[in-house]
């Protein structure tokens, strides 16, 4: 990296630590706070992101950028950062949409002003940016550690900001003991890593896992898997992402849902990628057989939600589940020898994470718009939005084509890419555990059939039809730099979506630092216009192409619309009512009615509780009054989670007999434990 | 280019003509006589000559939804080989990109049911992305079957690849995924046991409840868009699974000896389709995934035959 790339990269980080010093010292003047710390924050994200871009495209392999940023007194902790592939792509990908939300929390954050103190907020929220790309960065265990920790924390205080609400604070704890579960993993794995390294910077831990013996490497894989697992929402440890996500600050939970558990995957990346080595099959097999779970399992419940950010929420363990499929595929390949396989299958995972970055942090920023505006997440509680808020319905629409895996837009291009690798999969694997890939080729068909399913109920309650409330009736479109921020992820939508193979040109470096084989030469057909899945040429795509021939293809019915419009008069008149005095917004179809046959399909999963009371005057066929009541059960919280809180719980009320109060027993503790300890070094 | 433009009019003129063709021998089974063969030709010139009604409460995605509807059916079958083998599109697109702009003009479709406010349309915006989302594994594992064996998603490959001689009629694995994707086609084409095309009782309807505020230009696109779809789906079956007669070069001949083989084959698998719904009674709506999950199975099936049948 030239010095140019290392000025910018500097200015950014030190950008986020002005920034968030800038909500602090104005935090007594709300509205400066807020466009001082969000502003500063969007020129440093800006600045991170085109130093990160400009050593991606400038890489040469084997000479990575290096930068000491402080000096320290303690031994082992180094604070140098290095700008590998891997780490500058995920900064990329940080920095783009911290670009995006910084500039709509401009706009955003104004309606906490006089509420709540808006430089916290903004500290916060900059710190969190900052700790993040530091994890991306960082060379050291000991400062990934600090990173990770301090991004831990800070987003603990984000999702807690509004603590004056019960579920805020509640699901603050949650996400707060799980993540400290996770770092107690990760710990332990990096204890056995440097064991073996004998030394703790990252750049002496590639291809580690060739020297290590197979339980010490097995248990570092199991560790890792559930550290990063836990932090990137992974089925069954992924609990606490449904309750934090929603009820932090919109642009947060943007955030959390579109970069914060990229860093599960990017741990993932790095350790099972950089540092094990030639991977055993079961890992693959496990890590594909976790993703496909969660992908189902995922949008399933996110099927069953009616608060529009927990609908959201339930769609990043889908998504996660997805770019695990592509990992774990690529690892099993890479078990068999297959490079480029293997490489095709990590660029189809690491292509869906910048997608999955993009539109989920696009949804929620369009939940945010939606939420500021009604002052609900029920989604019962919306509707005929699209008339209200035009740009922001367009936007979130845009969102929900490119979440659905619909084409021309970008999710359907990292899943198209995820479907040839599972099909080659087949012929290159010679176990029976060939068999899945196309079941997990299929699971992802159910998964993105079902994701279309939800996204045309989230879009349709939400934004079309009669408004069902006061509130939905009178909202009101919001500001321009809440557009602009959205308008900016959505843009990145089109693009990705468009254009694959100048995304996978400049992700090469990436594919061939990990699964060491190029691979944008390979899939690009005509000048780059079309994408193909390999050599062999098994299946082609572009999207661009579908849609100037769809563009052209329009000109047919619009041809006939022009010659007929000059005869042609279009009415407007009542929707057909079956004869009664018009329709009320109660007659529309609800979102729990939208779901309903998904859920009596899966009445195993969803145990679905209703509740009916009727109160008559004289004739059964006419109540006076109905109750009605409906839920579904998350079997994950009331089958694992409540008995193992409860077991805690117990336990640690045992333990409270020790914990007398008196000195003596304390004293006697500390002589039987040097007693014991005696005992053992002898 | 010549290619796209003759395939696109193939589209558009047959689409119709198949449609009324299942009606009418439909209509003779049940001893009826039946609307003549050109009706839904009457119909569409009709509708695209009527005034429009639009719903008060719908908004801009209503009056776009059907250009969406129409203009994917139309990508996705220029995807599939019809008379000759080489698809127009076959570059830009294989069997993923099909099922992506169908889900697409799905999509549209079930967003243009919940606009105008009705519970009938929401109603059947509902039922067709569920039935849509438990047809899809098994169009997705069928399909997978197909390609593992070509080792390519290009349709255009798929069927080269079905014509060589090696590749037998009774080969298990063909058998079970041709019969797999034909329950695909029943409920991707909304026909009974799965969906009534017929019926206009609101509370059983899925496809129609979607379009009942549509009128004039709009429902034309959207029925047109309707038959195309069905059009592509079944020539997807017929020209996978029995390729024979399918114009291997581009000469006057072949592409004249292609379309007739073409027609015949499409007038066989409408008899299968009307032969289905004249002897079956429609499901119940919770009584559907029961048929889905068997096409489901079948399709396994046949994917663990290619071991047993290298």
């Amino acid at each position: 990296m030239d010095a140019l790339g290392a000025l910018l990269l500097a200015a950014g980080l030190s950008g986020y630590v002005v920034a968030a010093a800038a909500g602090l010292l104005t935090a007594r003047r709300g509205a400066i706070a807020v466009t001082l710390s969000f502003g500063l924050g969007a020129m440093a994200a800006a600045s991170v992101g085109a130093a990160a871009m400009v050593s991606l495209l400038t890489h040469s392999a084997g000479n990575d950028a290096t930068l000491q940023l402080l000096p320290t007194m303690i031994p082992s902790l180094r604070f140098s950062i290095r700008l590998d592939p891997l780490g500058a792509f995920f900064a990329v990908i940080v920095s783009l949409v911290a670009l995006a939300l910084s500039i709509y929390s401009v706009g955003y954050a104004r309606h906490y002003v006089g509420r709540k103190n808006v430089g916290i907020l903004g500290a916060f929220f900059n710190l969190l940016l900052l700790a993040t790309t530091l994890v991306f960065l960082a060379d050291n265990v000991f400062f990934f550690l600090l990173a990770w920790e301090i991004m831990a924390l800070s987003a603990y205080c984000l999702v807690s900001f509004e603590h004056e609400v019960d579920e805020a604070r509640s699901a603050g704890v949650l996400y707060f003991v799980m993540s400290h579960i996770g770092t107690g993993c990760l710990i332990l794995g990096f204890f056995l890593l440097s064991q073996a390294a004998g030394a703790y910077n990252f750049a002496s831990f590639h291809a580690l896992g060739e020297k290590m013996a197979a339980g010490p490497r097995n248990a570092a894989f199991l560790l890792f898997l559930a550290g990063f697992g836990i932090k990137a929402g992974i089925v069954p440890v992924h609990v606490w992402l449904p309750a934090a996500h929603p009820v932090a600050p919109s642009n947060v939970s943007a955030l959390m849902s579109g970069v914060l558990i990229k860093t599960g995957i990017y741990g993932l990346a790095r350790v099972l990628f950089d540092f094990m080595g030639t991977p055993p099959n079961w890992w693959g097999v496990t890590v594909l057989a976790l993703g496909t779970v969660s992908a189902v399992l995922g949008v399933l419940y996110a099927l069953m939600e009616h608060d529009l950010k927990r609908l959201l929420a339930y769609h990043s363990v889908e998504n996660i589940g997805i770019i695990l499929m592509g990992l774990g595929a690529s690892l099993m390949f890479l078990h068999t020898g297959h490079k480029a396989l293997a490489a095709l299958a990590l660029a189809a995972g690491l292509y869906h994470t910048i997608n999955h970055a993009v539109f989920k942090a696009l949804l929620f920023l369009g939940a945010g718009a939606v939420l500021q505006s009604t002052g609900t997440r029920n989604m019962e509680e919306m509707g005929g939005l699209i008339r209200r808020l035009p740009r922001t319905a367009f936007f979130f629409l845009v969102g929900a084509v490119a979440i659905s895996a619909l084409p021309p837009l970008n999710g359907f291009v990292s899943e198209w890419l995820t479907y040839q690798a599972l099909l080659r999969g087949f012929d290159a694997t010679p176990s029976l555990f060939r068999l899945m890939f196309p079941l997990a080729g299929a699971m992802l068909a159910l998964t993105g059939a079902l994701a279309a399913a939800c996204f045309v109920k989230a879009f349709g309650i939400t934004f079309l039809a009669q408004p069902r409330s006061e509130a939905a009736a009178r909202a009101h479109e919001v500001g321009p730099a809440m557009l602009i921020g959205q308008g900016i992820l959505a843009g990145a939508c089109v693009l990705l979506g468009l254009f694959p193979v100048a995304f996978l040109t400049l992700l090469d470096p990436v594919i061939a630092q990990l699964a060491g084989h190029p691979l944008a030469a390979e899939l690009s057909l005509a000048g780059g216009l079309v994408l193909s899945s390999g050599a062999a040429g098994p299946g082609t795509v572009s999207t661009l192409g579908i849609l100037m021939t769809g563009v052209a293809l329009l000109s047919l019915p619009l041809a006939w619309r022009l010659v007929h419009a000059r005869r042609e008069q279009t009415r407007t008149g009542p929707t057909w009512d079956c004869g009664l005095a018009g329709l009320t917004p109660r007659m529309e179809y609800t979102a729990t009615g939208f779901s309903k046959p998904i859920r009596m399909i899966f009445k195993a999963l969803f145990r679905p509780h209703r509740e009916v009371q009727r109160e008559y005057d004289f004739s059964p066929y006419f109540a006076k009054t109905l109750r009605f009541e409906s839920h579904t059960e998350e079997i994950f919280q009331t089958r694992i989670y409540r008995p193992l809180h409860g077991f805690v719980l117990r336990f640690s009320r045992r333990l409270r007999a020790l914990q007398a109060g008196s000195l003596q027993a304390y004293l006697m503790y500390v002589f039987a434990m040097l007693l014991g300890l005696l005992l053992f070094a002898l | 280019m010549i290619a796209l433009a003759l395939q696109t009019l193939l589209l558009l003129g047959l689409s119709p003509l198949v449609t009324g063709a299942i009606r009418l021998g439909k209509a003779r089974l049940q001893n009826r006589r039946g609307p003549p063969l050109w009706q839904p030709y009457a119909d569409l010139a009709k509708f695209l000559r009527k005034d429009m009604v639009v719903s008060e409460h719908a908004s801009w995605i209503f009056s776009v939804a059907p250009y969406i509807v129409f203009v994917t059916a139309l990508l996705a079958g220029l995807m599939v080989p019809m008379v000759s083998v080489a698809a127009p599109l076959s570059l830009f697109g294989g069997a993923l990109a099909l099922v992506g702009l169908l889900a697409l003009g799905r999509f549209f479709l079930a967003l243009g049911g919940l606009d105008p406010a009705s519970a009938f349309g929401g109603m059947g915006s509902s039922r067709e992305m569920t039935i849509a989302a438990i047809a899809e594994p098994a169009m997705m594992l069928a399909i997978f079957t197909v390609a593992l064996a070509a080792g390519s998603t290009d349709l255009t490959r798929i069927v080269q690849t079905t014509l060589e001689p090696a590749w037998g009629l009774a080969n298990p694995m063909h058998v079970l995924a041709f019969a797999a994707l034909f329950i695909v086609l029943l409920a991707e084409t909304g026909r009974i046991p799965i969906d009534n095309p017929a019926t206009h009782l609101e509370l059983t309807m899925i496809h129609e409840a979607m379009l009942l505020e549509y009128s004039g230009r709009q429902l034309a696109l959207m029925e047109w868009g309707a038959s195309i779809k069905q059009l592509v789906l079944m020539t997807l079956l017929v020209n996978i699974f029995f390729p024979a007669g399918i114009a291997t070069e581009i000469t006057p001949t072949a592409l004249g000896a292609g379309l007739l083989a073409y027609a015949a084959k499409l007038l066989l698998l409408s008899t299968a389709i009307v032969l289905v719904e004249t002897t079956n009674a429609k499901l119940r709506l919770f009584r559907v995934p029961d048929l889905l999950s068997i096409a489901f199975a079948v399709a396994l099936l046949a994917l663990f035959s290619t071991f047993l049948f290298p």
